[in-house]
């Protein structure tokens, strides 16, 4: 099998286990997916971001063969998926967005049929699914009817069920969507053990800024658009000492003062205060002048202070641009 | 009349299912107030019971100074609700369908429909049909034949699931709008970073409302603690260490970095100095502010 590889900074050769060229795909004429590429390495967390039919899932679909591509390539694990689509599932666990179980089978019933459904054979499916439903937190239900789990408990089924055959590739779609804060954190903490110790590449859909801070490596998706990519740290640098955290009364008061300032590039209020994205290198200046501000006003300042930016911040500065593009264009469409 | 919402011990029953159990809590005019909890643990079923779409099995619900129970009309007319699945035609316009709700809504003033139009930045828009718009659009529109009758109180049910984080925030913005002209928003949600964006979060749970407070409050009740952000590698080993140093009273994962709550006392530098004592010298400690999802993590497992 000849295998992509590319060297790290270490010199070791990491795998390249998911990789996408080109790709396309269209319905009926409407592009959802334009010149998609990809590549994820061993061991990688990588998150693709965006909001309801951005194509995250037509994208899973396409990686894991489901769906075919208009154009372009996808190789999995170094095989070509449209030439060797066998040999690329079986190294692919893939959790869907509505995974189905058998509500009347137990847990371990329903494991057992995963398991026999790869393959797996008589002596291998019972220490395996023990062993992987000790993993996930399960192994204490294995007899409880699978209709008798919570949602955080289906959920965690389900990664079980994909996970049954030690698969190299994971693909996760929306796997944390609605379901409670606890299972999540206990989900993320599973899926980042696979790909510390097992070296397992992860690809994950999620529409939840937060959560994609917690991946090695993003993407933002929109409109089948692949916009940025990068390491949480590579996206969050540029905006090092440009998000100020303001405090004070009155609250709407201080925002606008803070909107007419040149160097403030956006201000948002949350419930007790704003935030600010400002100019690089204007830190100083903009503290100043918004104090003697505010004071002249008549308006209270209790803080104003440098935050660290969140993954929200990130995709803001960089879409911005492209969304009021947009908006001047359907604008100008229908006037 | 300051309080626009107070609920006494509101519980739902359907057959032996308990949706929501004894609900306590209150609404002052100019608030935002996020009710924060996963699917099914019942936030919609309260907003459906507060604007009379259901009965309640026991407790009583004031809204607007009117009864759930008796007065659900005069609630009606005098709130806006934009639910989860937008009630939008989409084969009809934006301004049709604004047309359409000022109608069922009693209000004959033209006059009203262009203003709405223009306050939400929908003008240009106006002959465009709603299935031809995005999913942000379309929630702006939401928002727009929600709020076409002026009302005083709005419940807004998930209104920014799925929406990319540009369209969310220019939402917020008109939120805050309305709020400033003194309208009063009650906003469920999933999202726990958007639950930021209010004055006072409720926290759900399997039918019941365990916290509502400011964010800073709920943190100081429940959390018993300071969270730091550490980095330090090989990060599964060090999530080990971190874990075993004294005054640590819980740790997490978050990608490339780790996350600890402590007691009070801990010192960014003790927690520091254990950590360099542990064989990991060139670790990065940081106090960072808990966020509500530290505060969830605090208030335990559901199962």
């Amino acid at each position: 099998m000849a295998l992509d590889s590319r060297t790290t900074d270490e010199g070791r050769n990491l795998e390249i286990l998911i990789e996408a060229r080109h790709l396309h795909k269209s319905f009926d004429g409407t592009e959802v997916l334009h010149d998609f590429n990809l590549r994820v390495m061993e061991g990688e967390i990588y998150g693709l971001v965006g909001p309801d039919g951005a194509g995250k899932t037509t994208t899973m679909r396409l990686l894991c063969g489901a769906l075919k591509a208009t154009s372009g390539e996808v190789h999995i694990g170094g095989n070509r998926m449209a030439k060797a689509p066998e040999q690329g599932r079986a190294l692919i666990g893939y959790l869907p967005q509505r995974f189905s179980l058998y509500e009347e089978l137990s847990v371990m019933e329903n494991l057992r049929f995963f398991a026999e459904v790869r393959g797996l054979s008589n002596q291998t499916w019972h220490p395996r699914t023990i062993e992987i439903l000790d993993f996930v937190g399960l192994g204490e239900f294995t007899t409880r009817r699978a209709g008798k789990l919570s949602g955080g408990m289906r959920q965690k089924l389900g990664l079980a069920a994909a996970l049954v055959h030690q698969p190299r590739i994971l693909l996760l779609d929306e796997p944390t969507t609605g379901v409670d804060p606890v299972t999540r954190q206990d989900f993320w903490q599973l899926i980042i053990r696979l790909s510390v110790e097992d070296k397992v590449a992860v690809l994950v859909t999620t529409p939840y800024m937060d959560e994609a801070s917690r991946c090695t490596r993003l993407g933002f998706l929109r409109a089948g658009h692949l916009l940025v990519e990068g390491s949480p740290k590579e996206l969050k640098d540029p905006l090092k000492g440009r998000i100020l955290l303001l405090k004070g009364t009155p609250l709407p008061m201080l925002r606008d003062l803070a909107k007419e300032n040149q160097y403030v590039q956006d201000a948002l209020m949350f419930g007790d205060r704003i935030h600010l994205r400002i100019q690089r290198g204007k830190q100083r200046k903009v503290r100043s002048q918004l104090r003697k501000q505010i004071c002249r006003a008549g308006g209270q300042l209790m803080e104003l202070k440098p935050i660290p930016p969140l993954m929200e911040d990130v995709f803001i500065a960089f879409v911005q641009p492209e969304v009021e593009r947009s908006d001047s264009l359907s604008k100008g469409n229908s006037a | 009349m300051n309080t626009v919402i107070e609920t006494k011990d509101l519980t739902k029953r359907f057959g032996d299912f308990t949706a929501v159990h004894k609900v306590s809590f209150t609404v002052e005019r100019g608030e935002v107030v996020g009710y924060l909890g996963p699917n099914g643990s019942g936030k919609t079923t309260t907003i459906r019971m507060l604007i009379g779409l259901l009965l309640p099995s026991e407790g009583s619900a004031q809204v607007l100074g009117y009864d759930a129970i008796q007065q659900s009309e005069e609630i009606r007319t005098r709130i806006g609700y934009m639910s989860q699945k937008f009630a939008l035609y989409r084969e009809l316009t934006i301004e049709e369908n604004l047309s359409f709700y000022a109608g069922v809504y009693g209000v004959h003033d033209r006059s009203r429909i262009q203003e709405v139009l223009d306050l939400l930045g929908i003008t240009l828009l106006a002959k465009e049909r709603v299935r031809d718009l995005s999913t942000g659009w379309r929630q702006r529109v939401a928002l727009a034949a929600a709020i076409v009758h002026e009302p005083q109180l709005l419940f807004l049910d998930e209104p920014t699931s799925g929406v990319d984080p540009t369209a969310r925030r220019a939402f917020w913005d008109l939120i805050y709008t309305l709020v400033e002209a003194g309208v009063t928003a009650f906003v469920t949600t999933h999202y726990m970073d958007e639950a930021e964006y209010c004055n006072r979060v409720g926290i759900m749970r399997s039918g019941e409302l365990l916290a509502m407070d400011t964010p800073p409050n709920l943190s100081k009740r429940f959390l018993m603690g300071r969270v730091f952000e550490v980095t330090a590698q090989p990060i599964l080993e060090a999530l080990q260490a971190l874990g075993e140093c004294r005054g640590v009273l819980r740790v997490r994962l978050l990608g490339d970095h780790l996350s600890a709550l402590t007691s009070y006392d801990m010192k960014t530098r003790d927690l520091k100095k254990a950590l360099r004592n542990q064989g990991f010298p060139r670790v990065q400690v940081q106090p960072s502010d808990p966020s509500l999802e530290d505060v969830f993590l605090a208030l335990g497992r559901e199962e």
